[in-house]
């Protein structure tokens, strides 16, 4: 455990002149769910990016098991072990659900095994599973383009365990979500981590609070500070770039 | 299996058994001037078969595919002006007396075999395509750039192929008719008749040489690409050759494509490498169906008879009758004439005009509720 899973050191993204990321920290430990929010334009989205590899940071390193992963492309982080779900669902809205879940599953991924190889009787089992957690079983032959934006979301995270990766990077994954279904997805995270190591990013307070994590907090391009969701909503630093007042918080 | 699949495979069933009793039937119905032009058209499905791959499963709109078709085209023709140029001064090809060339330039001489040529009709496209669309994909060009190069690279082959009279008689092309295949001559009646019988066959094997290719997970990923391809990039796949060797597949499709309607229309000249006609195989696909395969081959047969026949009645105005059609499919019916009928659009039509009531809930959940997954 002394080596982190994932570090970050002095990650600087800017374009144009303008820092996305500016010389950002962050350590993350095998089996550790963490929550990572922040304002509007804080960097989020770009931190993600820089992780899975679609925008090469201007300068800093990223680690990941203990390998520098920093300007590898997409498809090799990927296998490395890194999953990522967006912000609006993306899954293929031309598939059928089991056709989504296949592809997320299937293992290895260059052309000639897809094309020759047959799926195995494992997969098949294990995509029946998948379907059985997110309660899609009865939809499998459907076109995905025809779920609700709910069962989307769902559909894309189920994708994303079906990967198997040890690092889950979990992008809004309530935005659009029922309070209901908001509370499944935090369970449904939270029994994930352990097996995998889970980084979330999120407006949502009720949802982060749920979540019961270590919360960073981004501004700027940078880690404003870090801690439990009760010491972040008491930082004075923190209520006076994000939070506001924290009474408008708790309502 | 649900209904609604069940349905469909129920009419690509029928469409088959159609194409097929039509074949069979044909050389003994039509003369041998019709039977030859559905011979032509047949061989153009197949080249539509793989800008149907490329472009409605993968999403790579080629404006250039001419370029495969004309090599496969010149492949097959060189073999057949060596095999009759015996009595021709320094047993070369006639044309070459024309502009003083005495020797065999160097790379006619593997075509010599028939066996090399059967396999470079095919080969050499291949390999040509795959290599260019390697240093496109790689590159992440794509949609519209993708396009506009394609479209650049066809000119290009056009210019170089027209200017060498001296090695491939440029602008003039290869006759084939009048040359000798099995002792026979390639233009006579049984030969086109001989060729005919080929091309279905071919027509047939390619189509279920692509169906293998888009059945499963490739075919998932293909799809996967046309729709969000960084989606298939983070999930670990590496979209550049997926790309690459489908690209590559539509060249070996154009060029097998090339050769079969080259022996049947008697010559291969650079005018297979214009704009207009790698553009009509592209409209040969959309008013099909993109992504259905045989909505490829019935658009390239249906379209290019049409447009014999109404160039036989009304001259010159066939095109404005492509133009029309194509408008229309585009406005319309953009999944093209199967895919909207695979999507069930006769059953709307009749829900409109009140024949019919509407679905309350998917189809295919009405009509068997829960159903055992089947992969």
């Amino acid at each position: 455990m002394n080596i982190p899973l994932l570090e970050l050191s002095q990650i600087t993204v800017s374009f144009d002149g303008l820092y996305a990321l500016n010389n950002l920290d962050l350590k993350l430990n095998t089996g550790e769910l963490r929550a990572v929010i922040g304002p509007n334009g804080a960097g989020k989205t770009t931190f993600l990016d820089v992780i899975t590899g679609k925008i090469k940071p201007t300068s800093g390193k990223v680690i990941f098991k203990g390998r520098s992963i920093t300007g590898k492309k997409e498809h090799k982080i990927a296998r490395l072990g890194i999953g990522r779900k967006f912000q609006s669902p993306r899954v293929f809205n031309n598939l059928t659900v089991y056709e989504n879940l296949a592809l997320a599953i299937s293992n290895p991924k260059s052309p000639w095994p897809i094309l020759i190889g047959k799926q195995s009787n494992v997969q098949r089992d294990q995509i029946i599973h998948l379907m059985n957690i997110i309660n899609l079983q009865s939809m499998a032959n459907l076109k995905a383009g025809s779920l609700s934006h709910g069962q989307k979301q769902w559909l894309e995270i189920s994708m994303l365990v079906g990967q198997n990766p040890d690092l889950l990077l979990v992008d809004e994954p309530v935005a659009g979500l029922t309070d209901e279904e908001t509370d499944l997805t935090a369970d449904l995270l939270k029994s994930l981590s352990g097996d995998h190591t889970i980084l979330v990013i999120d407006h949502d307070m009720e949802f982060i609070r749920k979540l019961e994590s270590p919360v960073s907090v981004l501004h700027q391009g940078k880690v404003l500070c870090e801690g439990s969701m009760d010491s972040i909503q008491n930082n004075p630093q923190v209520i006076e770039v994000y939070l506001g007042k924290p009474e408008e918080v708790n309502e | 299996m649900n209904k609604i699949t069940k349905n469909k495979r129920w009419l690509s069933f029928l469409i088959w058994v159609l194409i097929i009793a039509f074949i069979i039937s044909a050389p003994s119905i039509l003369p041998v001037f019709r039977l030859n032009l559905l011979g032509r058209y047949l061989s153009l499905a197949i080249v539509a078969l793989g800008v149907d791959l490329i472009w409605g499963y993968t999403g790579l709109l080629s404006l250039g595919q001419g370029i495969f078709f004309a090599l496969g085209g010149y492949c097959s023709a060189m073999y057949l002006q060596l095999n009759s140029s015996q009595d021709f001064p320094n047993n070369i090809p006639e044309f070459f007396g024309l502009y003083g060339v005495t020797k065999l330039p160097f790379f006619w001489e593997p075509f010599k075999s028939p066996i090399f040529t059967l396999i470079a009709i095919w080969l050499i496209p291949a390999l040509i395509s795959a290599f260019l669309g390697f240093l496109v994909f790689r590159n992440r060009i794509k949609g519209v750039y993708f396009s506009i190069l394609t479209q650049a690279a066809l000119l290009v082959f056009f210019n170089f192929f027209n200017g060498q009279q001296k090695l491939i008689n440029g602008t003039n092309g290869l006759k084939t008719d009048v040359t000798q295949l099995f002792g026979q001559m390639v233009g006579s009646d049984s030969m086109q008749r001989l060729f005919f019988w080929l091309t279905a066959i071919i027509v047939i094997m390619a189509w279920f040489f692509s169906r293998w290719i888009v059945r499963e997970r490739f075919g998932n990923v293909l799809i996967g690409i046309r729709d969000d391809e960084p989606r298939v990039r983070f999930m670990g796949y590496n979209p550049t050759y997926f790309k690459t060797i489908v690209f590559g597949i539509a060249g070996a499709l154009a060029g097998i494509s090339g050769a079969l309607y080259t022996v049947q229309s008697g010559i291969v000249s650079p005018q297979f490498m214009t704009v207009p006609f790698s553009i009509e195989m592209v409209i040969w696909v959309a008013v099909g169906g993109r992504g259905t395969l045989l909505g490829a081959i019935l658009g390239a047969v249906i379209i290019n008879y049409a447009k014999s026949l109404v160039s036989e009645a009304l001259p010159a105005s066939w095109m404005f009758i492509q133009g029309g059609l194509f408008i229309f499919v585009v406005t319309t019916l953009p999944e093209g004439f199967l895919g909207w009928i695979q999507s069930d659009g006769p059953r709307n039509i009749m829900v409109r005009l009140g024949l019919r009531r509407p679905l309350s809930t998917y189809p295919s959940l009405e009509a068997d509720g829960k159903e055992e997954v089947k992969p």
